[in-house]
């Protein structure tokens, strides 16, 4: 996969200005940390490269064509459905039921498979989220905050699990703690702070 | 016990309290002394006793409950129809606003008496209950489809959840609560307001029609009877409904 190019972005809500004429690069195969404080923004570009929102000027052509996958600010889950459930709506056909099953273990969900997402805590919601953005098909992943509401111990033992199922894929991080980004091996830092 | 079943609790009907009704009603009854009056709950058994034994009693049940239950299911999928399109396009919604407004804001009998000039008797209950339904169907799984959340649907379009896959663990787990409720006011409205329809109309064979015999001749223990008839079978269409109703939402929730 070629360098995925931001160029000249701008995106305004009102008179409000969140983005003037931002650049930015992303490396393929990597973790891209995306920084900044809140308010910077980081939403916002997301938002743009996955296309759910357009930019007033600029250019995201090489975002166009890919297949995202993501842990989004808010954890989206159906609540009616069980977590398993959850990750089986958006996985291919080819990810069997054992494979969701043992995905969920690894992060520490073994009790919680076929509980309605409604029933679990926001930690135990946080890595079923996770856990369906780390199954589906995707060229591009990104994990918004992803092990925000996790005590250490659960967060170890699944920014281990994360990294095992992220070598060599594109992935964006936004996070406040650079030691979570360090821990998955991001060598690339987007610092939004900087544009302000 | 916790607070959800026990607020769950308030509303039902307990035994002690219907047997304490049904011993004022039998008591008042006593002190009448007249059945053409009030007839005794004991005697209303007994007349619905000997009913249950003839074939014209079951026939009519046949002819009122197929004909209510066909206005309600034809109702129950236009509504539904029509929520979905007026959901996709804002003109549909515009355009079926006036007659669903009208038909809401209309009394039952009023649409009896204009309708039977177009309509055959025999197929009055249909339209009449098809009528009461259509408005709540649509109104309540409209309102259903708009309360879907809208970041759910951005997360199923960024994973590109297959539109059926969508549907069915999207916007219907949103929409069969208001689907359910429609259904629960609905079934004992449609009831209601076709044996109004056939009281009106008196289509050859009713319950309607036996009910308004029982009126003409006073007789007050077959009133009596056909009427708790009426409420049997609409109290047990309602829950015989809303049980399959459920067993489908509880399967909606496996993937």
């Amino acid at each position: 996969m070629k360098k995925l190019q931001i160029q000249d972005i701008s995106k305004r809500y009102g008179d409000t200005v969140v983005f003037e004429r931002f650049s930015c690069t992303l490396h393929p195969g990597e973790v891209n940390v995306l920084f900044g404080a809140s308010g910077s923004g980081k939403t916002t570009l997301l938002r743009l490269i996955m296309g759910l929102e357009e930019a007033d000027e600029g250019s995201l052509n090489s975002f166009e064509q890919l297949r995202f996958s993501a842990v989004f600010q808010e954890d989206r889950l159906c609540n009616n459905l069980s977590a398993s459930s959850n990750v089986k709506l958006v996985v291919e056909p080819t990810v069997s039921s054992e494979q969701v099953k043992n995905a969920l273990v690894a992060v520490g969900l073994g009790d919680a498979i076929r509980k309605p997402a409604k029933e679990l805590s926001g930690g135990m919601r946080r890595r079923v989220a996770l856990v369906r953005a780390l199954l589906a098909t995707y060229d591009l992943l990104i994990l918004d905050e992803p092990f925000k509401g996790l005590d250490e111990l659960t967060k170890k033992q699944v920014i281990a699990y994360t990294l095992e199922r992220t070598k060599d894929k594109t992935v964006i991080l936004v996070t406040h703690d650079l030691e979570e980004a360090k821990l998955l091996g991001a060598k690339h830092v987007i610092n939004l702070e900087t544009i302000a | 016990m916790n607070s959800t079943s026990s607020a769950k609790k308030k509303g039902t009907i307990r035994i002690w309290s219907v047997l304490l009704w049904l011993g004022i009603w039998q008591l008042v009854a006593m002190t009448l002394g007249q059945d053409i009056l009030l007839v005794s709950p004991v005697n209303v058994i007994l007349r619905l006793f000997d009913l249950v034994q003839t074939s014209s009693f079951w026939r009519s049940i046949a002819y009122s409950f197929s004909r209510i239950a066909g206005g309600f299911f034809l109702a129950t999928l236009l509504g539904v129809l029509f929520a979905i399109f007026s959901y996709r396009y804002r003109w549909v919604e515009e355009f079926l606003a006036p007659p669903i407004q009208t038909i809401k804001a209309t009394p039952v009998a009023s649409f009896v008496i204009l309708t039977l000039v177009w309509i055959a008797p025999q197929n009055l209950s249909v339209f009449i209950s098809f009528l009461m339904v259509l408005p709540i169907m649509y109104t309540n799984v409209l309102m259903g489809i708009r309360s879907t959340d809208e970041k759910l649907l951005e997360m199923a379009e960024v994973f590109r959840v297959p539109t059926y896959r969508r549907i069915r663990y999207i916007y219907l787990s949103q929409v069969l609560p208001f689907f359910r409720s429609a259904c629960s006011v609905a079934l004992g409205l449609s009831w209601k307001a076709g044996i109004a329809a056939e009281v009106i109309g008196l289509p050859q064979g009713s319950i309607g029609e036996k009910l308004y015999q029982a009126k003409i001749y006073l007789d007050t223990p077959d009133m009596f009877a056909w009427t708790l008839v009426i409420i049997i079978i609409s109290v047990w269409f309602e829950k015989l409904f809303l049980i399959l109703l459920d067993r489908v939402m509880l399967k909606m929730e496996h993937l």
